[in-house]
């Protein structure tokens, strides 16, 4: 028996296989797209071909994530937030607070010792501070998303960027590469810029450690580094981050199986 | 006696010349560039060119706009809140209101009769309500910024653009057309969702009188029926608007010096 979690994020869609003794099997990332169904149905696809596992298997399937809608073979949603708390928890059992920044929000969750959400606060009106933003200045700047995180650590002496404007910032980086600037100076200063906003969003939840960092940005080292400055805390990474809410969402799933949950839908609307 | 006005825009540098505090002799718009110092003295030079007149024939220089402090030579640097108001009471005399649509800022703006700002708000924090919100969303419909607005006056079904924030709205509009609406909907839905933006601010300002439209957006022909549309009454505009901050500027240079003249 295995379960899954399909999370359908603005930028990527993810999907977590977990067999029935919590181990995952399987995973799978690639671009959501502007077919959302599809990049859906290929994420349960890939990650139980990773897996090594047929669909017949599945128990179970919950879709998180802003597309969760789309999961059109889920046999239930959860919102991110709630996947996204009980995945940290799993992965770090002693977090409280959890930063999840992704391609298009950013949000901050205060989760109790079971895992359970108490509070949280969340900017999806502006792509400040996301994802985005950070691909946005990697375009400027003529690099990829992979390479500002560690270029931004070599810096010596970070530049203040007063933009939070994702639109704003590229004028600003412009600017500022023509004043002769360095671009690790500059990549230093945007990451502080959104390391700032990031804890101003924490500070509203609490900042109680420990603190577990999620969601796509949590790959960027130089992230990580601006973001425990700004909180002065010690901040969890983990190398399955990304897939934190579609792993939150498998063992919610899992749990729903062992309450005697059985799996109604199939890829293609079958029962 | 021959005045100089000069808007630094973030998009584009505006120059006009104003004989006598009355009369405009010239007048030219062009890109700023990346290099905002050097953007004034060249519109400056060009609006010369264009009225066959030298420098030397300029009595006063007043800039405005972002880049009001970068102007060699200038004789003062006035807001361009002040000198839109006072361009957009000559243009339209009976201008209470005034919406001011840049390429990165939108300013609403309530004047006096005399074209004196009562009470101003304005958004530069970021590109929402603002030209850089049109120039994302004509760049992910690959339609060019002079076609925008005569396109979306085609709507027959407004889409509605539900992201305030232009990098999010640019998404939004994919989104939209690999669901098959029409260009010209979702064009009609992004400049209604920039007039509502606009006219939250000038709701803040309290609406008056005429309300006149001023900012590169004013060519924009889909703009001011959106703008009318959600305001419900008509919006003056015309093709000086565009200069509205440059002629304001000239003009209060005129008043200076007048006053300068006087003092003596």
């Amino acid at each position: 028996m295995i379960v899954a979690g399909v999370d359908v994020g603005s930028t990527t869609s993810k999907a977590v296989v977990l067999d029935d003794r919590r181990q995952i099997v399987g995973t799978s990332l690639l671009p959501t797209g502007a077919n959302v169904v599809r990049a859906a149905e290929r994420a349960f696809r890939e990650a139980l071909t990773a897996a090594m596992r047929d669909e017949s298997e599945a128990a179970y399937v919950i879709g998180t994530g802003y597309g969760r809608y789309k999961v059109s073979f889920g046999d239930d949603q959860v919102t991110e937030i709630g996947c996204h708390a009980r995945g940290a928890h799993f992965l770090f059992p002693e977090t409280h607070t959890i930063v999840d920044i992704g391609g298009q929000d950013t949000k901050a969750i205060r989760i109790n010792d079971h895992g359970e959400v108490l509070d949280f606060c969340m900017n999806d009106k502006c792509a400040a501070g996301t994802g985005r933003f950070l691909d946005a200045c990697a375009n400027v700047l003529g690099m990829s998303l992979e390479e500002i995180g560690p270029a931004s650590l070599r810096s010596e002496k970070a530049l203040r960027i007063t933009n939070v404007c994702t639109v704003f910032v590229e004028s600003e980086i412009i600017s500022q590469l023509s004043r002769g600037e360095k671009v690790e100076d500059i990549l230093r200063g945007v990451h502080q810029a959104i390391a700032s906003r990031t804890a101003g969003l924490v500070r509203r939840v609490g900042t109680n450690p420990a603190v577990t960092f999620t969601g796509g940005v949590s790959r960027n080292e130089g992230m990580v580094k601006a973001l425990e400055e700004k909180l002065n805390v010690p901040v969890n990474v983990s190398p399955l981050s990304q897939w934190m809410g579609a792993l939150g969402a498998g063992l919610i799933a899992l749990e729903r199986v062992e309450g005697g949950a059985v799996r109604r839908v199939a890829v293609g609307g079958a029962a | 006696m021959i005045t100089a006005g000069v808007d630094i825009g973030a998009g584009t540098s505006k120059a006009v010349l104003v004989d006598d505090g009355g009369r405009i002799v010239a007048k030219i718009s062009q890109k700023s560039g990346a290099r905002l110092d050097l953007a004034g003295a060249l519109a400056l030079t060009a609006v010369l060119e264009k009225a066959g007149l030298t420098r030397d024939d300029i009595a006063y220089v007043a800039s405005t706009g972002y880049g009001r402090y970068q102007l060699p030579g200038r004789d003062i640097q006035i807001t361009e809140v002040t000198c839109h108001a006072r361009g957009a009471s000559y243009l339209f005399p009976g201008t209470r209101c005034l919406i001011d649509i840049g390429a990165q800022s939108t300013r609403a703006i309530r004047i006096n009769d005399r074209g004196k700002v009562i009470r101003f708000k304005m958004n530069d924090r970021c590109a929402a309500g603002a030209g850089r919100f049109l120039e994302r969303v004509s760049r992910a419909l690959e339609v060019t910024l002079d076609d925008l607005g005569p396109m979306s006056l085609r709507s027959s079904d407004p889409q509605a653009i539900s992201s305030i924030c232009a990098v999010l709205a640019e998404s939004e509009v994919i989104n939209l057309v690999t669901s098959g609406k029409a260009t010209e909907d979702i064009l009609m839905g992004a400049h209604l969702s920039i007039a509502e933006r606009a006219l939250a601010l000038l709701r803040q300002v309290g609406v008056d009188g005429e309300v006149t439209l001023t900012g590169g957006v004013v060519l924009n022909p889909g703009m001011l029926k959106a703008l009318e549309q959600r305001l419900g009454k008509p919006v003056n505009a015309s093709p000086d608007s565009v200069y509205a901050g440059a002629i304001g500027a000239a003009l209060l240079g005129f008043v200076r010096l007048r006053k300068r003249g006087e003092a003596r």
